[in-house]
This record gives structure tokens, sequence and C-alpha cells, in this order.
């Protein structure tokens, strides 16, 4: 077993905070790697991109939003409970290089994937500047983490009801406007991802998304994570999660996210973190 | 008398009773029933005891075929559980699916007029019985020799390897990244053909040895394979399967409704998805069903989609039936459930609704051509033969490649150019130190029973490098 050694309630007590005892995974974790978790024996295999390690203390954190009901039964696991089953970590991580101004893009819980990121790609020199969207204020988090590691900090809400009023992409287009920016680094929803990515192609600026299709195994044995990038056939688990976000095929990654929607008897876990919502 | 004719006729073969084809078309329950002991012990009475047996040179582990057989007929049934454990650790597995009529029961005497005897179902017996009355009682396991071993991977192969490693004294740790061991035992067999209650016994028996089993460990991953010498392995098995599955790389490929064999039957047999919404794993639900290939695992997907209550399964398959590669027993039930084998036809593109989701594939008709490198008949497109047909749900089941995970993360490994482990034939070793190979990571996908004779080599060759250091 897994345990769970703090558990926060976050936004609008939707957003769950997990840190979890998993000193193999804590070890080795880069950021940009994600774990796969089961929380029972019927359980289902959930992917999530763990929001930070500490090799120390042997634990991995992971922030997930609940949508359906395998997210249903992680949040009800108390501290000092556990999961059955995490492994990873998966997936290759992220490369972090000294470029000169990068942005750091986030939109709802993809803000707790971005922090590591962030924070590694200020810790190896670059200028970070870092534009952070929620529906409304309430449901904005880690704001503060993302502040301690950025040069610059821009928040969106679509209802105005903290920062500017818009999209993470109205914030953007002003800093590509002013700023050389060598990378983008968006994550979020996959529709803010796609738009981000329509965005950064216009000024030319780089841009890596972290992808979330629907997995099994998490060790490229299965296919059913499979993404279109560059007009390939990618497994997202072994081949990602990160992607050129120009490159990317959304429309059809959405649509794959929906694979099991029209089961009446959930809406599936995948398309609800699609939706962000 | 007529007891003389009557004993000069040789008696049939013992069938073996099935659940009827149109009950077990819809459930997951096991299809053949297994022998009583008298069905057995008939059955065995078949056997010629022959002094240069056929059967036992086309079994890849040598089992001693008449021997195991005889104790059958003297009703001996521990004796003969015995018998073949000295040369095979799973036989309640092979009994079940190790193709027979290719090996064993395909050269034995008996079978050249008429049918051969039924050794997969005595081996089968034999091994049913001890786990019903056996008393459980565990091998002798020499002085512990302080030397730890890593066996990566948890399918016939590995657990192979640490059986016969934990019963010569050494600290044995299976390492497995899934959350359950097993290897394609429990992902990819289906319960119908395989219980997975078997596969946890023989792992448990393995526990009781002494045998640690660690899930959830990828190792490439969780923990690469320079890492476990230094965490104080003396030497490595690695038995990771040929987990990389192979599509047919044609337009369409990725709308909803295409998956991969390796998926489809991990949901159903590892995440039960069978039962759901009674576990959370879906699986997704076609009426009209096309599966693509023709060896076992393309059989199993099928006998799969008929259990979740498809109208109506395709097996469409390029070439023709003389060329399917599964196990004929596996074709005769498929048929019996009402599956239907579309032969000579291959798919070309596939096409979906604006859901992106699958409707139906363009199909074009084959015809066997000149032999290829393999020996088996090319198939050729016929021209002008195009059509159309309708489906909701294709299960690619066309093969499957050497998953590069592990073997990329350790480049001083050596693979071949399609990516499997290059190894020493007699001994399993790889050409990094300390570290050893087999099975289906070798071999490409292969058979249970190759699997386990490979880790039987390996296993024999570890020991002594940890005992006598080569
Ligand atoms: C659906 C299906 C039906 C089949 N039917 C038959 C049949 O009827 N008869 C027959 O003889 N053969 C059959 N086969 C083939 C047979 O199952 C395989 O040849 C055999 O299982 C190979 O054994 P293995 O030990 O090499 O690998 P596997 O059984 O594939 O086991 C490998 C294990 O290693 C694990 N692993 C992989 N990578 C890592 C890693 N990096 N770290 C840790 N663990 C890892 C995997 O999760 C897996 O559990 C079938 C195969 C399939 C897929
Ligand atoms: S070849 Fe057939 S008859 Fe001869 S020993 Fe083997 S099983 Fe018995
Ligand atoms: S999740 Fe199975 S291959 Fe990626």
């Amino acid at each position: 077993m897994f345990k769970i050694v703090k558990r926060q309630e976050m936004s609008d007590g939707n957003v769950i905070l997990n840190e979890i005892e998993a000193p193999r995974i804590a070890k080795k974790a880069k950021p940009g790697q994600f774990v796969i978790m089961k929380a029972n024996e019927e359980g289902e295999r959930i992917p999530l991109t763990m929001a930070d390690t500490d090799p120390e203390k042997g634990t991995i954190t992971v922030i997930y939003m609940v949508v359906g009901k395998s997210t249903a039964l992680f949040k009800s696991l108390k501290e000092s409970d556990g999961y059955q089953d995490i492994i990873g970590p998966l997936g290759k991580p992220t490369h972090l290089e000294k470029l000169g101004t990068v942005v750091c893009v986030g939109g709802g819980t993809g803000i707790a994937v971005l922090h590591p990121i962030t924070r590694g790609l200020k810790e190896v020199g670059n200028r970070v500047i870092s534009i952070l969207g929620a529906r409304s204020k309430d449901l904005l988090i880690l704001e503060d983490h993302m502040r301690a590691v950025s040069d610059e900090l821009h928040i969106t809400t679509d209802d105005g009801s903290y920062g500017r009023k818009g999209f993470v992409t109205d914030a953007l287009k002003d800093v590509l406007e002013k700023e050389d920016v060598k990378l983008v680094v968006a994550i979020g929803p996959v529709p803010m991802m796609k738009f981000v990515s329509k965005l950064t192609e216009q000024y030319n600026a780089p841009t890596m998304v972290s992808l979330n299709p629907i997995m099994v195994d998490g060790t490229g044995m299965c296919g059913g994570c499979r993404v279109t990038v560059g007009g390939e056939t990618r497994f997202a688990c072994v081949d990602g999660p990160e992607f050129d976000g120009h490159k990317v095929d959304y429309d059809e990654l959405m649509k794959r996210l929906q694979a099991y929607c029209e089961d009446e008897k959930r809406c599936h876990e995948d398309y609800c973190r699609m939706q962000g919502i | 008398m007529a007891e003389k004719s009557e004993k000069k006729k040789r008696p049939s073969r013992q069938p073996m009773s099935e659940q009827a084809p149109e009950v077990r078309r819809r459930n997951f329950e096991e299809v053949p029933l297994g022998y009583t002991p008298e069905q057995a012990q008939l059955e065995a009475e078949r056997c010629l005891q022959c002094k240069n047996p056929n059967c036992v040179a086309g079994c890849p582990v040598s089992v001693d075929i008449p021997g195991f057989i005889g104790l059958i007929k003297e009703g001996d049934f521990t004796g003969s559980i015995r018998n073949l454990w000295s040369k095979n650790s799973l036989p309640a597995v092979c009994g079940r699916v190790c193709p027979q009529e290719a090996q064993c029961e395909g050269v034995c005497i008996v079978g050249k007029k008429g049918e051969p005897v039924a050794i997969g179902n005595l081996e089968r017996f034999a091994a049913d019985y001890e786990r019903a009355h056996g008393t459980g009682e565990l091998p002798p396991k020499a002085e512990p020799t302080g030397k730890k071993v890593a066996v990566v991977g948890s399918g016939p192969s590995g657990l192979t390897v640490a059986g016969d490693l934990i019963v010569k004294g050494h600290d044995v740790t299976v390492m497995e990244a899934f959350h359950k061991p097993g290897g394609v035992l429990v992902y990819g067999i289906p319960e119908f053909r395989l219980p997975k209650e078997i596969v946890a016994q023989e792992v448990n028996f393995l526990e009781r040895l002494g045998v640690k089993v660690e899930n959830n460990v990828v190792v490439g991953r969780t923990v690469d394979l320079d890492e476990l010498f230094e965490e104080g392995y003396d030497a490595v098995y690695v038995g990771v399967g040929a987990g990389l599955p192979r599509f047919m790389n044609l337009p369409g490929e990725n709308l909803i409704g295409i998956l991969s064999a390796n998926e489809y039957l991990t949901r159903a047999n590892l995440m039960k998805a069978y039962r759901f919404p009674e576990v959370d794993t879906p699986i997704p639900m076609g009426k009209d069903v096309v599966v693509l290939g023709a060896g076992n695992v393309a059989m199993d997907s099928a006998r799969t989609a008929m259990r979740l209550g498809a109208d109506r399964v395709r097996v469409v398959y390029r070439r023709s039936r003389e060329e399917m590669p599964a196990r004929a027993a596996e074709i005769h039930h498929a048929e019996e459930e009402g599956i239907e084998l579309f032969l000579l036809t291959t798919p070309t593109e596939f096409v979906g609704n604006d859901q992106g989701r699958l409707t139906g594939m363009k199909c074009i008709e084959m015809e066997l051509g000149e032999p290829d490198e393999s020996g088996r008949r090319r198939p050729v497109a016929v021209a002008g033969s195009e059509f159309h047909m309708e489906c909701d749900l294709v299960i690619v089941a066309v093969g499957s490649g050497a998953n590069p995970l592990l073997t990329s993360d350790t480049p001083d490994m050596k693979l071949n150019s399609w990516g499997y482990i290059i190894t020493d034939p007699e001994t399993g070793k790889t050409t990094k130190k300390g570290v050893w190979a087999g099975g289906d990571i070798v071999t490409g996908a292969a058979t249970v029973i190759l699997a386990m004779g490979a880790g039987r080599n390996a296993a024999d060759s570890i020991h002594k490098y940890l005992t006598l250091g080569w």
C-alpha cells in the first residue's frame, strides 16, 4: 500500500492534493513525469502527472480534480489511508535547458503539473513569465507556488473575479508581442493547449504541451494512449507526455478522450479532464 | 471371444466434457471441464509406453511423457505430478495452453492411425488433481547461498527462473511492471481458457517457497538494471515479454473503436472490465466486431467480444485457413461459438463518423501467390475486389514487437535489428555481465512452453555463475 501522508482540499474543495509515500518513485522522478494510480482491487488505473517529489522524505505529490467515479474514490481516501497501486515514474522527463525568456501557461489543475517544470526552468537560469488561468478566483490553485518560481506572473479569470478578465491566450498575446520568447510551455485542458499553440504558431514561438490521453499500462504495451503528432502515431506514455504543441492533432485527442462517454453509467474521467471542469 | 477382438481395437480418445457452445459464448467460465480420474486412467491406457517416444522429442522441455502417463494409469496421481514438475513448473498452465498438436501430440505414434494420446488433457488432469487433493507440500530447498537474483517480468519465463533458483538456495525477487504477477497468463489469455485462480496459485506457491514478488516496478523507469546491481543483486534475469502492439498503419486507425488486442484483453482480463460497472475499468462493447489476425491472440479477442455481448464477430485474415497460426482447439472452439472466419481479406482503410467513431472498413480480397521467406504463400490483392465492411469495433491482433522501454535504457545489452535481446542460445546469457534474458523478449512472440524452457536453461546457467563463478 502507498500511504497518504498529507491530504488537502484546494480550490472549491473539488481539487485534492495527496502527498504519498512512494520512496522508489520519489527517488527517480523528474519534472514532467507521471504515475499511474489505482485505489483498490476493483479500481481503474488513472494516470496523473506529479506535482512534486521529495526524495529525502520518499514522497510524491499529486493534485487532481474530482471529475468522475475514480477520482471521487481517490477523494474519499483520508490521511493514512493509501492507494493499492502506484506505478512510476513514467514518461519522458521535461528537457530543461537555459534558453532565455520562457513563458509557462497553466490552466485548471494543469498548474499543478506546470509548477515543477516552471521551477526547473527557473533553476537552470531562464527568465520565467507565468500565466495562470481559471474560471474564477476561488478555482485558482498554487498561485503563491508559481509566483515563487516566476520572474513575472499574470492571472486571468473567465469571469474577471481576479486578475485580468479573459483567457490565458489574451495575456499570452501581450507577452508574445513584447518579448523574445524562446519557449512556451502550456499545460491545462486540451482546448486551452490547442488555442495557445495556435497563437504561438503565429509568433513562431516553440511550444511544448503535456498530454493526458486515456491510458492503461503506461509502458507502451497497449497503444490506448496513441496521439497523432506531426501526422505520425505516437504513444503518449512512452514518447511523451510532452510534445511539440504545434504538431499535435488536438481534435483527434479530444474525440479519443470521449471514447467511453457514451457509457451512461459514467461521465468518463478522461472527458472531464479534457474539459478541465 | 469377443474380448480379444475388442482388445485389438484401440479405444478412442476420451473426450473432455465442455460447456455447451451456446451457453459458454456468453460467460467467462472455463470451457473444457477436465477429466474425471476414471477418464484420465482410460486415456492413459491408450499410451503405448514407447521405448523411443516421439512425444518427448516433440516437447520443447522434454517432459517424460510416457512416465507421467504411466503413473496416471497406475492411479499414482501424486507421482505423476512430481514427474511432471521435474521438467515443467507450470503443468496446469501448459496442459491448457500448449499447442500440443504441433508438439507432443502431433508426433505421438498412436496418432499415426487415429487420434493421438490426449497428452495435454492428461497433463492438465494431473495438475488439477494435485491442486484439489495435494498436500501442498513444498519441495526441499537448498541451504541459503547468500546470492541475490532479480527477475524482471513475471510471465511464465520469469516465474520458471524464480522457482528454479529459489529451491537452489538463492534469494529471489521478481519485479513486475503491472499490479499483478503472471504476464500474458493474467493480462492476455482469458479466464475462459486459463482461470486466473490457477496463475495466482502458482505465484502463491513460489511465494511460499520464499520468492519475493514486487509489483508496480517498471525496470528501466522505477529502477534500472545497473541500479539493481548497486542494490546488491548478483544476477538479473530479463523476461519482459514482447509487449509492443503492432498496428496496421492504415488511414483512420486512431478512430474510437479500434484497439490493440493488448489493450482490449488487458481491460478484459487484468482489469476485469467484463464486470463493469462493478469494477471501474470500462471496455468498448462492440455489436459488430472485427478482429484482425488469426493467432491465439486473435481467437482470444474474438471469443471475448462474443462473451461481451456482440451480435456478430468476424475474424478477418489475409491468408487462408491452413496458414492460421492459432491452436487448432481455439479455432474449433471459436467457430463453435459462432465466430465467423473471413479469410483472404484485408482492410485498406478505417472509416468513421464525425465524432471520430469507427463505422466500418474498406477491404480488399486477397489470393495466395508464391511462397515467401516464411514458406507460407504470400497473399496478394485481387484487383478490383474492394468492398466495404460495416463494424463498430476493430481489435488489431496482428502480432507484437519488442518493447524498448527497458532495453533502450540499457545500452550495453546488445539487441538484434528487431530490438530483441541477443543471448547465448544455450545459456540465455546477454552481452551484459550478470544479465540473462529469455522468453518472448529474445525469441519474439512465441509460446508459454518455450518461454519456460528458456527460463529453465537460464536458471541453470545463473546457478553455475553464482556458485562456480561462470
Ligand atoms: C492473448 C494471448 C494468447 C496466447 N495464447 C497462447 C497459447 O494458447 N499457448 C501458448 O503457448 N502461448 C500463448 N501465447 C504466447 C505466450 O503467452 C507468450 O509466449 C509467453 O507468455 C511469453 O512469456 P514471457 O515470460 O516471455 O513474457 P510475458 O508473459 O509477456 O511476461 C512478461 C512480463 O514482464 C512484465 N514487464 C514488461 N516490461 C517490464 C519492465 N520493464 N519491468 C518489469 N516488468 C516488465 C510484463 O508486464 C509481463 O508481466 C499467447 C499470448 C497472448 C498475448
Ligand atoms: S508417442 Fe504417444 S504412445 Fe508413445 S509414449 Fe508418447 S504419448 Fe505414449
Ligand atoms: S498507456 Fe498503454 S501504451 Fe501508453
